[in-house]
């Protein structure tokens, strides 16, 4: 069966309280869901015998800026068995900015969170060494934020000490 | 104690400790040692930092600090047009900088909807291909520096010479070439930069033996490296492997063949893979990759077709300068795209090539302005690095070297 009518339908099945919102966009599928389901529809996606979603590519969030949900969660995973990829998205607001991380189903995703917690300020529950990834770590800020100006904040940048 | 707290970030040194919490830090100071190896580093490929735990000259504990080389190219993506990024895409993998541009122009492809004509797609291939030997000639020539073997790193910086000489001809620049454009590449190749990639295959693959042969058969080399940093592999695809270092550990994956793109299917290659997942099978799997992309060059060259190098999609795609001179249109067109952008439609599409160092991937989101909203680009060696722990582990403290060399990370797009 096509993997497009296939997954929706077995996410249906297996989550039957749950919303998903299926979209299909330049032959790419992408499921948005609640972002208190992340742990549970991932670790389907990937034990899953006929779906098999082994490789998390990617995950990074979006920045909405004026939205109410001001940030999505975009996770990118992919099927080697059917070559088939996979969009996920969860929704995050300011005020609650967390959502439960996923290293304990793909331990590729702890670098990939790290980031997006340092570019975004989306703390990701559970993780087990979430440090900024790239920015030092006395940076008060969350650069790819939209509010973040370009040119940056003058001395926002901590110098070596002695 | 304070010391070294002065010196490493305390969050650096408890995610450093965590992993066996029976110590504490004095009693670890007469037992272990901390050391901190980089950023500056000659081995580290850059400016990677690896904090090592050591027990002896044996490493317990790694923790690899990224962000010495973060330049915020995603932020900047998010504030210029899609045409003002390709230049900047060069300095992302700066080892490979064509296969760069042609995946970024793809992924804006993608999301505009225009498709680029034949001829060009054939020569984003064979550039794309040619990037890739260069990329592991120089990951095989610095892997074996490392381990103390220094002339192959000139006999392969040798044979990149004549790629960069290949890019001098196509497009005026031997490093940032910035050679590709959306729905096309800038220029035609010229006869004589396919001559001369015609030339370099035919004395490719004897220079090749020869840089093989001061390896295989080099003793010094093969123990420094045999069995070193292995990697099983589950471990490798959970720990988000990818690319060469990917199929070394016998996981047959490559984007080329698993998620076709430019007209791959239509060539005639071979993915090779090996089993042991250990530095030698990656130093093994680059050269063996290293002649598949010659037989592809090969491939490409003999049935790369006649035609223009440019999408017919005036709005879209940039006019050439002499009808810009000429004709009032395409300088309007010229105008719009320069000043405003392509402006795509509203949506996301993500698309990765096989880069050289594995899955080099980047997804929009497009707002139906002529910036993209957010840009994220998935660099492979910010992946490939993640596992760099794992690998090292175990080893002996100068092992860490051969580990990073054989999984080749370039900085430049580790961190962005």
């Amino acid at each position: 069966m096509d993997l497009k009518v296939l997954i929706p339908q077995k996410l249906k099945a297996s989550f039957p309280s749950t919303d998903f919102e299926i979209s299909d966009y330049k032959d790419e599928i992408t499921i948005k869901f609640d972002k208190s389901y992340i742990i549970e529809v991932c670790r389907f996606l990937k034990n899953e015998t006929e779906l098999q979603f082994l490789i998390c590519s990617d995950i990074t969030a979006v920045d909405w800026a004026t939205r109410k949900n001001r940030f999505t969660v975009v996770y990118n995973v992919f099927s080697m068995k059917h070559n088939f990829r996979l969009r996920l998205k969860c929704d995050v607001d300011e005020s609650d900015c967390s959502i439960d991380s996923v290293t304990s189903i793909w331990r590729a995703a702890n670098f990939q969170e790290r980031e997006t917690y340092d570019m975004y300020g989306i703390k990701f529950n559970n993780h087990p060494d979430l440090r900024r990834m790239y920015m030092p770590e006395e940076f008060e800020y969350h650069p790819l934020r939209k509010e973040f100006p370009l040119i940056g904040i003058p001395g926002s940048l901590p110098l070596p000490k002695k | 104690m304070n010391q070294l707290e002065d010196e490493i970030h305390p969050k650096i040194l408890e995610a450093l400790l965590k992993a066996r919490n029976d110590y504490t830090l004095e009693d670890a100071l007469e037992n272990e040692m901390v050391l901190n190896m980089g950023p500056q580093h000659p081995a580290t490929h850059g400016v990677l930092r690896l904090l090592l735990r050591l027990d002896g000259e044996r490493i317990i504990g790694c923790v690899p600090e990224l962000g010495y080389l973060h330049r915020g190219y995603e932020k900047m993506a998010e504030n210029m047009s899609y045409y003002e990024f390709i230049p900047h895409t060069d300095r992302l993998d700066y080892i490979s900088p064509m296969a760069n541009n042609v995946a970024w122009v793809l992924a804006v492809e993608k999301l505009a909807g225009i498709e680029a004509p034949k001829r060009a797609q054939y020569i984003r291939m064979m550039i794309a291909e040619l990037a890739r030997i260069a990329s592991h000639l120089v990951a095989i020539g610095s892997f074996a520096m490392d381990v103390g073997a220094l002339t192959v790193f000139l006999w392969t910086l040798r044979e990149r010479e004549k790629i960069l000489d290949i890019w001098d001809i196509l497009c005026g620049a031997r490093f940032t070439n910035s050679y590709t454009r959306i729905g096309g590449v800038a220029n035609d190749a010229q006869p004589e930069a396919l001559a001369k990639a015609k030339w370099f295959l035919d004395q490719f693959e004897p220079s090749l033996v020869e840089v093989e042969q001061l390896l295989n058969t080099n003793r010094i080399f093969i123990e420094r490296v045999d069995g070193v940093g292995a990697i099983s592999k589950e471990d490798a695809i959970d720990l988000g492997f990818c690319g060469p270092n990917l199929r070394a550990c016998g996981v047959e994956f490559d984007l080329r063949r698993n998620a076709p793109y430019l007209c791959y299917n239509e060539m005639d290659f071979k993915i090779p893979t090996y089993t042991e997942g250990d530095c030698l099978a990656r130093y093994f799997l680059r050269l063996d990759e290293c002649r598949e992309s010659a037989k592809i060059v090969k491939q490409v060259l003999e049935k790369i077709p006649q035609g223009p190098v440019h999408a017919d999609m005036p709005k879209k795609v940039l006019p050439q300068k002499d009808e810009i001179y000429t004709k009032m249109e395409e300088l309007i067109h010229d105008f719009m795209i320069v000043n405003f952008g392509i402006n795509p439609p509203v949506g996301e599409v993500y698309h990765a090539i096989e880069g050289s160092k594995g899955e080099l991937g980047f997804y929009f989101v497009s707002k139906g302005d002529g910036k993209p909203w957010k840009c994220k680009i998935r660099s492979p060696s910010f992946n490939n690095i993640q596992a760099l722990p794992k690998l090292v582990i175990g080893q002996m403290i100068s092992d860490v070297v051969a580990i990073i060399g054989s999984i080749d990370p370039i900085m430049g797009e580790a961190d962005k």
